[in-house]
């Protein structure tokens, strides 16, 4: 048993030692390219509970594979080495043995003690992270996939946006998690920001729960994970982490209607008289439609067509005149518009603050 | 084990019209002629799925990249994962089991020689129905072509309001058509092995080699089974009204994951359980000693057959299970780990205190402990599931299950190539194209898939037709690629390997590599009653006892 306990204990220290090697790698790694705005998606970058939850575990896991890996292939390497065949002996055979019974307990047990070890310490995180309790004031977002982007709704707040969630950061002292509700309006969809979380599927008929509390104020990257259709690749995902000030400024500002700017009245009505209303919302406007991103604040948005492209005048009107040109196999119709309506159209969107 | 396994010369006749010889070859019931065709299909689909793998390859080797359509790009990657599953991996393994099983065991055939045929040309109609897709797919529709719902085509994907047209119909009848031979395989391999067994050759004394095909076979006809089903019931939501997976009118998607996965996982070792079988076959011959811990060995492939069957669902730690579902299948998966360790840590104990010999099976072979130790390790990874939440669907799964696939199935089955070859055809492989094969392939394996673990880590999700810039990614991307090519020209060295030394290899005789197992007593190839007299046999190595009269294994057992 005292055996056992040191070899436990020699365990942690080893995956103590390496831990402190990995992060402090990773940390070199990570913070030489970005300042604060923008993240990358590198798993061992977490920025949040869950993430860095996971992080740690995931160290531990590969700390003890590691050990397990050295330890396997030494033996596997000196055996190879150490009796191979010579030239010699050629015509002798080597002594014939059957198996021995102790060497196979030894190296049955051992597995099944790394194996509980193993799991007691993932049993923990998928605890911690999958049962942790909502707080009554956590921000409430409904995220649906839709192919191929996400229409993210906030119940408590009334605000509908698409492709880019805005959520608040945690300061120390006063967490402000957000947590999610997972749907889908079609196919299976994946939700993931590798520094913010793990990944958890949208699908219909099947509403999934994840929620994050992240650190760091900046843009985390994120894409679809779970493969939905043509488009999969280009339905990518940036959550906008804010301080608590910029992320109730944002608020308020989607919350106001549309803006009704009367420079762009012919714009609207080539929005309106053509099939654009049908699919997309602008709220104020008898635009209601829910089958394409809501556009009532597009201008407040960095990309267009589920981040595929910047939000900037010409992709803007690429985007309007031939879909497939930035995202081939969109579901949003090249509406083969003229120059001129085209050209007030997107000036109609640049007035959607 | 007597001596009188020799076998009478052949006096066939020679030189038939080639119509002739074809016509031979389409109705053969023999299960070794079968053994062979199974062998030649997968190898016909092996070089079709490589292509596909290669165009992958091209399309990812840098961001935004323009060499194919996403349309096109997604069945090619849904083609690939079902053609190298369903159609190489099965159909190679079932022929080599074919081939080998009844001459191990001392049989002059399988049990159901017809059943076989049947089994085999409804593998292969399957594989051509599903390549069949590429004119037939577009239906009344004129939507699409080959099917681009991924290998596993996640429900409502498949539904008919994702996937119109008829893509993804033929690939469900290929999925139900091939799947009907693997079961009649499956019955036919079991009962071979439980009835047609030599005098002498009790279960205990049978080469792990038939050992673990019988548990293959078993887990097969538990695995293809719930496939088959789901694949009616895809058809009826499809054809006639039904709402089984129809998420649309409440239909379930989570359910077709469950069903896809209580076959997917078991698969995997259906795979994985008969290149343990070569393994376990050819490191006693090269390191000349017999299998270390031959009761530990079968009960090891036993106890992963029934530990495999509760592992599923770690491919769905993603879908939001609750707390509990996914530490006991974090649990289970571990779990399974250790017979596998078991084995491993037996094949390194057999090679212990031998003397090894470095013919190019047993480079394969080396090739695979290596390979497979660092597949398991990953898998034990991605079993922890919160780690899995970061892993899964990642190019690091894919990395892992071609480590798997790759580094363990297909070395393993090079291995078999090198080692079988001789008795499939009487001539030997030639030495120095293998070695130029295992080099070349050893090297662009590890280029591709070890790097490719890197860009999963850094947040690549799989089945991407392109990527963005700037995410660190285009670098690892462009080596990988690089690695498939250097594969693809291992290949290419394997293949006229495998036709040069067809035709100018070195005579085998029946025994090339001084090995102990029945099939090596007979002529290479065997005639089509595979033995003169048949075999009877007192130990678990009857040429063994043949060559060393004065120390036979009878003596231990």
């Amino acid at each position: 048993m005292s055996l056992l306990r040191m070899k436990s204990s020699t365990l942690r220290f080893f995956a103590q030692t390496i831990l402190l090697l990995f992060w402090s790698a990773v940390a070199g790694w990570t913070s030489e390219p970005n300042g604060s705005s923008s993240h990358g998606t590198n798993i061992f970058a977490p920025a949040s509970t869950a993430a860095k939850s996971i992080a740690d575990l995931s160290v531990f896991v590969l700390a003890v594979t590691g050990i397990i890996f050295v330890v396997v292939f030494a033996l596997l390497v000196y055996s190879v080495v150490k009796f191979r065949g010579r030239a010699i002996d050629a015509s002798r055979e080597p002594a014939q043995v059957y198996g021995s019974t102790q060497i196979e307990l030894a190296w049955t047990i051992i597995p099944i003690l790394i194996v509980v070890v193993l799991f007691l310490a993932t049993a923990r995180v998928i605890h911690a992270i999958q049962d942790a309790p909502e707080p009554t004031d956590a921000v409430q977002v409904t995220a649906i996939g839709h192919q191929y982007w996400w229409e993210f709704r906030y119940p408590k707040l009334g605000i509908v946006t698409a492709n880019e969630l805005h959520i608040p950061v945690t300061e120390p002292g006063h967490p402000t998690p957000t947590f999610l509700q997972l749907l889908s309006a079609d196919t299976d969809h994946s939700f993931w920001v590798p520094e913010l979380a793990g990944k958890t599927d949208l699908i219909p008929n099947h509403p999934n729960r994840m929620w994050m509390d992240p650190q760091h104020t900046g843009v985390f990257l994120g894409q679809c994970a779970q493969y939905c259709g043509t488009q999969h690749a280009k339905m990518l995902l940036r959550v906008s982490v804010d301080t608590r000030e910029d992320f109730a400024a944002w608020v308020r500002a989607q919350q106001r209607p549309a803006v009704q700017d009367a420079g762009a009245i012919a714009g609207r009505r080539v929005f309106e008289d053509n099939a654009c209303m049908n699919c997309h919302a602008v709220a104020g406007t008898p635009a209601d439609g829910r089958f394409g991103p809501d556009l009532t604040h597009l201008m407040s948005r960095a990309t267009i067509a589920a981040g595929a492209a910047t939000n900037t005048h010409n992709n803007l009107r690429l985007w309007i005149q031939d879909p497939s040109a930035i995202k081939p196999g969109s579901l949003m119709p090249a509406m083969k518009l003229s120059d001129a309506d085209l050209d007030a159209v997107v000036s109609y969107m640049e007035t959607l603050r | 084990m007597s001596s009188n396994a020799i076998t009478i010369p052949g006096n066939q006749i020679q030189s038939r019209p080639w119509v002739d010889e074809l016509h031979q070859w389409v109705t053969t019931v023999d299960h070794k002629r079968l053994g062979i065709l199974y062998i030649l299909s997968a190898l016909l689909f092996l070089t079709i799925g490589g292509v596909e793998a290669l165009v992958i390859r091209i399309q990812l080797m840098h961001s935004h990249n323009n060499f194919v359509s996403p349309e096109v790009f997604n069945s090619m990657f849904t083609m690939h994962g079902t053609t190298m599953i369903f159609f190489v991996a099965m159909p190679v393994l079932f022929g080599f089991a074919n081939y080998l099983v009844p001459l191990m065991i001392g049989a002059r055939d399988m049990a159901f020689p017809r059943l076989n045929a049947f089994s085999f040309w409804l593998s292969f109609l399957g594989g051509l129905l599903l390549y069949f897709s590429f004119l037939g797919g577009s239906g009344l529709y004129g939507a699409g072509s080959a099917p681009d719902v991924g290998w596993w085509s996640y429900a409502p994907l498949g539904a008919r309001a994702f996937s119109p047209g008829h893509s993804s119909d033929y690939w469900t009848l290929s999925l139900l058509v091939s799947g009907f031979g693997s079961i009649g395989t499956a019955i036919n391999i079991i009962a071979t092995i439980v009835s047609l067994r030599c005098p002498g050759m009790k279960i205990s004394r049978m080469p792990l080699l038939v050992w673990m095909n019988l548990v293959m076979a078993g887990m097969v006809l538990i695995a293809i089974t719930p496939l088959s089903a789901a694949q009616i019931m895809l058809l009826i939501d499809r054809y006639l009204g039904g709402h089984f997976f129809d998420t649309q009118a409440g239909g379930s998607a989570v359910l077709w994951m469950h069903f896809f996965w209580i076959f997917g996982h078991p698969e995997v070792y259906v795979l994985i359980i008969p290149c343990f079988a070569f393994m376990s076959e050819i490191i006693p011959v090269f390191s000349r000693k017999p299998i270390f811990g031959y009761p530990v060995m079968v009960a090891a492939t036993v106890c992963i057959a029934f530990v495999s069957m509760s592992v599923w669902a770690h491919h769905m730690f993603t879908i939001g299970m609750n707390s509990y579902a996914n530490s006991f299948f974090t649990l289970t998966t571990m779990a399974v780990g250790v017979p596998t360790g078991i084995k491993i840590f037996n094949w390194i104990g057999t090679m212990w205190g031998g003397r090894i010999q470095f013919k190019t099976p047993m480079l394969f072979s080396i090739g695979f402990l290596f390979q497979f130790l660092v597949a398991g390790l990953t898998g034990i990874m991605m079993a922890a599931s919160p780690f899995d939440w970061q892993l899964s669907l990642s190019y690091f799964v894919v990395a892992h299950f071609h480590y798997v696939i790759v580094g363990g199935i297909l070395f393993a089955l090079f291995a078999a190539f090198y080692y079988w070859y001789p008795k499939m055809t009487g001539r030997m492989l030639s030495e120095r194209l293998g070695k130029w094969h295992f080099w070349l392939f050893l090297i662009g394996f590890h280029l591709t898939f070890d790097v490719m673990h890197i860009p999963g880590v850094l947040g690549m999700p799989r089945r991407i037709y392109t990527y963005e810039p700037g995410r660190g990614w285009d670098t690892l991307n462009l080596i990988i690629s690089i690695g498939a090519f250097i594969q693809a020209i291992a290949i290419l060295v394997f293949v006229a390997n495998l036709i040069i030394s067809y035709f100018k290899g070195a005579k085998a005789g029946n025994d090339p590599w001084d090995a102990w197992t029945l099939e090596w007593s007979t002529s290479s190839p065997p005639l089509a009653y595979n033995f003169a007299t048949v075999p009877t046999v007192s130990s678990r190595r009857p040429l063994w006892d043949l060559k060393h009269p004065e120390d036979p294994d009878s003596r231990y057992e």
